[in-house]
């Protein structure tokens, strides 16, 4: 089915920013009537992808740019994040063991498991210089 | 601006970290320079009152699993308390509930430490 609308916010890529992506991606999706919880969780998902970009992607550089875009159908919620740095192999990566993480003083690495856990489908792709994470929760 | 906040208070030996607002990658610096400012005063019983947080991102958890070790090791613990659902959610997502102490309220956590 056919997306009526798109919106789009390109931020700085810091993590001065994640409070508005979150009550970007937040808005929209109320707007659209989503359930709280299903508001909270697309938050959160948003949250860790951008939060990735900044510290991975990005390495913390703040010279550059996130596009974020939002988009609806009546059967599906997307969300797309794109950037134009390093980019993430999914296949590399795998479920976090806590025990061990905690263990060995290790934090993070529980973004990509959190982002899988609350959406319904994610997609990394590249198209040239751009990286492309699409989340979709369906309605 | 960061929309968030810790406020620190003793009872007796116990520390009682009181975090407000939201807890992602921009703001869990501040909760890990707190906790890291007790352990530096060898304040090793802590409890984390999550009543006013409300929302966590795994930035977040991250600081409670780079110093769990730690303070256990010196014979503490980081207990948390009072959180909402949202906020248990994103911690029993990621299998938080079985390693770490979190108790319904801040007595509760408060008594764990006694006995």
């Amino acid at each position: 089915m056919a997306t009526k609308n798109i919106h789009k916010l390109t931020v700085k890529a810091s993590t001065s920013q994640i409070a508005r992506v979150r009550d970007f991606v937040a808005e929209h999706a109320q707007n659209i009537g989503l359930s709280p919880k299903d508001i909270s969780e697309i938050k959160l998902a948003v949250d860790e992808a951008y939060t990735n970009i900044v510290k991975h992607a990005y390495k913390y550089a703040n010279q550059h740019h996130v596009d974020i875009e939002i988009g609806f159908s009546n059967s599906e919620l997307w969300i797309s994040l794109l950037d134009e740095g390093e980019s993430f192999d999914p296949n590399t990566y795998s479920e976090p063991d806590l025990v061990k993480r905690i263990k060995e003083k290790k934090r993070g690495g529980m973004g990509v498991y959190l982002i899988r856990k609350l959406m319904d489908s994610v997609h990394y792709s590249r198209k040239g210089h751009m990286n492309e994470i699409r989340m979709v929760k369906h309605l | 601006m960061k929309n968030f906040s810790i406020a620190i208070r003793q009872a007796d030996d116990v520390s009682i970290l009181e975090v407000s607002g939201e807890l992602d990658a921009h703001t869990a610096s501040q909760l890990e320079n707190s906790l890291k400012a007790l352990i530096d005063e060898k304040r090793h019983l802590i409890i984390v009152n999550c009543a006013k947080l409300d929302y966590i991102a795994s930035a977040g958890l991250g600081v409670f699993m780079a110093y769990i070790e730690d303070v256990r090791g010196l014979g503490g613990d980081i207990k948390l308390s009072n959180m909402n659902e949202r906020v248990y959610n994103v911690f029993d997502l990621l299998g938080f509930p079985t390693l770490y102490d979190i108790l319904e309220d801040e007595l509760e956590a408060l008594e764990s430490f006694k006995s």
